[in-house]
């Protein structure tokens, strides 16, 4: 049967990278002592930038508020330290490529010192848009990576009736184990952070899906959910991306999220286990997202594990705290499959950071691409059933919109083509490169159409003033003509009369 | 190359430790089992003939890559040429003279695939393309089958005679010259009006383990099989061409065998005579010139196989695996516009699905 189901049943997507989580995930999570300085950006989320409320020189303590949410999509900031705002605004990037952020940089006086916070005894005995409100306040937003703010999640799920809440604890992305981590430690809060969730989008079942690599977390979370029927723990293959929401609600539900439609669509929302931890504290202990935990991993780290750092703690700092064995020869910030480049390690850690990965020279290494073999590889371990080559060879050629035809836009930059290339061709960034393209041109489209109304508005408006003009000077014409001619007749009337006037 | 951090590339950041330069080693592995046997079996005649194809088959592609101001050897190691040759040689009859493996070789590399642009840019399978070009040119040569002589037998020819008779043709003399493989057996004898019933009392037994004239790839019917089955389980290929191109051969000739036996010979002997194991595993499977999608390469098989047997019993040649092959490979970029994968979210054409609650 073994050499049946080789050969016949093949998965029908994602790949199996080696998954490297152990020498960080099993190491007992550690505490990052205050650093003296941090600097929170205020766009760490997704949606408008969050506006200061501080001003430069103000003391201020952990949890307050630096600077508010700007619009309906937004987060508010807070103080992830106790101590002084030393300034506000743009912090200059030691790098003459990269670019700086607006910030509110602390200074900490090592005290650690909270504001007073509210606590709720009984979360479910609130109104729904009150736990809203507390989240938002909160500054929570999604911490598997996806940053969007977690209060407009919830109204969301709550305007389209969501049956289901899925609990994100996938974390498929090789090297990183904080949601691992979160689930080991921290089961009782991810429980009561989902029933809570639960509770403000009026849902009924929580599943909570965990890749089948993490038996530690599932046995935690089996513990932490038993007094919760609703609450049910659903092992899930390991297979990357299965942590893509797409990917885990169809494994989890049999149910597919139509292409340009919302999951909520489908009757379910998706929070990240982090973010129902978030959650719980949030609205439990009214305290906001100041803190997170980060895993630290890759070849040039000497003790790689999960730390619990304030948010705006520098790279660097959580790097040295970890020891490096040698100058690393790639850093990233998530995961090697999705995660981003940095260029240096004086950028702060944000809301959304699950991992910074520091990787040794042979990790870093990128074999040359070749010629595509036309292997089919790619196209069978997309998740999203694409066809990279096509894609790709189109793209290659400046076809764009014979890539987009492809449904190049369907792609969820996962990396499994590129991953299993063996041409080493690098597949995601020509698709990212298209589809920023793409979408340059269509917003390029936009503007020349708007440009195009403008300029017939125009046309429009100078010939209906020409014409406005031209009636006025008519009926001045017209009624001097008439005032002529009725004086002409009044002068020819008052003639007989002779002399009068 | 390593990028230091001043050259940030984008994710992902990690890669299979595969190569193009594995996948094809792995298949040669694949198919050195069956090789190795076809060298026992028809001696030192079939190692030179092997060794000449497969450096002919590279020196085209060195060339054509000089000719382009490329890098000659690092494509060289990628190791396609050398596959290309080595599945043209054990396609070819064993004891064939050195300028068919030559002028083989020269054409699979050159003309089957340099011209088209190179790796993954041609639309035939080069080694096919070689092989009707040797067969529409030297239609004698490539019909003089052998009987195998195996290694080390009294009769087989040793070091030196068996270089002779690669490069200058076999002497009158050796036993195993000028018979017939079965297939070409049976077509002549048809042609001489004898029904099949009566021939092929006397025909050579095709088998498994190799006992009747043919190929290196043809005799070595069961290794190469078990080498088919090795690239599936190690998922270098999947089960669909295989599956369908023999389905495709054996389901018709079943069922006319099954009509009229004295016309139509039966499925066994159709998916063991000449280059069908070889070509449902290691021909029609090749990436460059099949389709891309599960379902493609069923229809993709089930045409190659079809064909095959068509031309068999119909066609002039008493052979059409190659023949098959070629007209299928020109259908594929039809195949892969037209069988595309559905994408997740969207039904098969490629619009949005409903959304069910
Ligand atoms: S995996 Fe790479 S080599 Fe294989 S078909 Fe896709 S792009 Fe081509
Ligand atoms: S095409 Fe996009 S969705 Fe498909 S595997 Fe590649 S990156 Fe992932």
């Amino acid at each position: 049967m073994g050499l049946f189901e080789r050969i016949f049943k093949e998965p029908r997507w994602g790949v199996h990278p080696d998954d490297h989580k152990r020498p960080a995930a099993d190491v007992p999570l550690r505490l990052l002592p205050p650093p003296a300085r941090v600097y929170m950006p205020l766009h760490q989320h997704v949606g408008g930038a969050a506006r200061p409320v501080v001003l430069a020189g103000q003391k201020v303590l952990k949890g307050q508020l630096l600077a508010e949410p700007q619009g309906n999509i937004s987060a508010p900031i807070h103080a992830p330290v106790s101590g002084t705002v030393a300034a506000i605004g743009e912090v200059t990037a030691p790098h003459p490529s990269g670019l700086g952020f607006a910030a509110i940089t602390l200074d900490s006086d090592f005290e650690d010192r909270w504001i007073d916070t509210a606590r709720v005894a009984d979360p479910f005995s609130l109104d729904p848009a009150e736990i809203v409100r507390l989240t938002a306040a909160a500054g929570v937003v999604g911490l598997g990576g996806a940053t969007f703010p977690a209060a407009v999640k919830f109204v969301l799920g709550k305007r389209l009736a969501v049956k289901s809440l899925i609990v994100n604890g996938g974390e498929c992305e090789p090297y990183l184990s904080s949601d691992d981590r979160i689930m080991r430690d921290h089961a009782g809060q991810v429980v009561d952070g989902a029933r809570i969730v639960m509770h403000a989008i009026g849902a009924i079942e929580a599943l909570v899906g965990i890749e089948d690599n993490k038996p530690e977390a599932i046995a935690a979370m089996r513990i932490a959910a038993a007094p919760f029927p609703e609450v049910k723990i659903m092992p899930v293959p390991a297979r990357y991306p299965m942590g893509s929401d797409k990917q885990l609600i169809q494994t989890l539900t049999g149910k597919e999220v139509p292409a340009d439609a919302r999951a909520a669509e489908v009757g379910v929302l998706v929070h990240n286990v982090s973010t129902c931890a978030a959650v719980h504290t949030a609205v439990r202990l009214g305290r906001p997202l100041v803190e997170r935990i980060v895993t630290i991993n890759g070849g040039a780290v000497a003790k790689p594990g999960n730390i619990f750092a304030p948010l705006g703690t520098l790279v660097e700092e959580l790097l040295a705290f970890c020891g490096l064995k040698e100058t690393p020869s790639r850093l990233i910030l998530g995961g090697p499959m999705m995660g981003t480049p940095l260029l240096h390690g004086r950028i702060p850690l944000v809301k959304g950071a699950s991992g910074i990965l520091a990787f040794d020279a042979g990790e870093a290494l990128v074999p040359a691409a070749g010629p595509c073999i036309r292997c089919g590889g790619c196209t069978r371990a997309c998740p999203m059933g694409l066809l990279p080559l096509e894609m790709a060879a189109r793209i290659r050629t400046g076809d764009l919109d014979g890539a987009a035809g492809f449904h190049l836009t369907d792609c969820i930059a996962c990396g499994c083509c590129a991953y299993v290339c063996p041409a080493h061709i690098p597949l995601v960034q020509y698709f990212s490169h298209a589809k920023g393209e793409l979408s340059a041109r269509q917003r390029a489209r936009l503007r020349s159409d708007a440009a195009k109304r403008l300029a017939e508005a125009r046309i429009v408006r100078l010939e209906r003033e020409a014409k406005e003009k031209a009636e006025v000077a008519a009926r001045r014409k017209a009624e001097r003509k008439a005032a002529k001619a009725a004086a002409a007749a009044a002068a020819a009337a008052a003639q007989p009369e002779g002399e009068t006037v | 190359m390593n990028h230091s951090m001043d050259t940030p590339v984008a994710a992902p950041h990690t890669t299979t430790t595969n190569s193009a330069g594995r996948v094809m080693a792995s298949v040669m592995a694949a198919l050195a089992p069956a090789t190795l046997f076809g060298f026992w079996l028809y001696g030192w005649p079939a190692v030179y003939l092997w060794l000449i194809t497969v450096s002919f088959a590279m020196l085209g592609e060195a060339f054509c890559l000089r000719l382009t101001g490329r890098q000659a050897i690092p494509v060289l190691f990628d190791g396609s040429a050398l596959l290309t040759g080595w599945l043209l040689a054990v396609s070819l009859p064993p004891w064939a003279p050195w300028w068919i493996g030559a002028f083989g070789g020269l054409f699979a590399t050159v003309l089957g695939k340099q011209v088209f642009g190179g790796l993954g840019q041609n639309l035939f399978n080069p080694a096919m393309v070689a092989r009707v070009a040797l067969l529409i040119s030297f239609p004698l040569q490539m019909t003089a089958w052998v009987a195998p002589l195996p290694l080390f037998s009294a009769a087989a020819p040793g070091l030196i005679d068996g270089l002779r008779i690669t490069l200058t043709g076999a002497p009158p003399g050796f036993d195993a010259v000028a018979s017939a493989s079965l297939l070409g057996f049976a077509k002549t004898e048809m042609s001489r009006g004898l029904d099949l019933l009566q021939s092929l009392a006397q025909a050579p037994v095709p088998g498994w383990y190799g006992s009747h004239p043919g190929s290196m790839g043809e005799t070595a019917a069961l290794l190469i099989a078990a080498g088919g089955a090795a690239m599936m389980m190690l998922r270098l290929i999947s089960w669909h061409i295989p599956f369908a191109m023999l389905a495709g051969i054996a389901v018709p000739a079943a069922i006319l065998h099954a009509v009229d036996p004295a016309r139509y010979l039966d499925a066994g002997t159709h998916l063991l005579s000449g280059g069908a194991m070889l070509g449902a595993f290691f021909i029609a499977t090749d990436y460059v010139t099949s389709p891309n999608t599960p379902r493609g390469q069923l229809i993709f098989g089930a045409g190659c196989g079809l064909l095959t047997w068509v031309i068999r019993t119909w066609a002039g040649y008493p052979e059409g695996v190659a023949f098959a092959v070629l007209l299928m490979n020109s259908l594929t970029p039809i195949i892969d516009s037209y069988v595309k994968p559905r994408i997740y979210g969207r039904d098969r054409k490629g619009v949005a699905l409903e959304p069910v609650k």
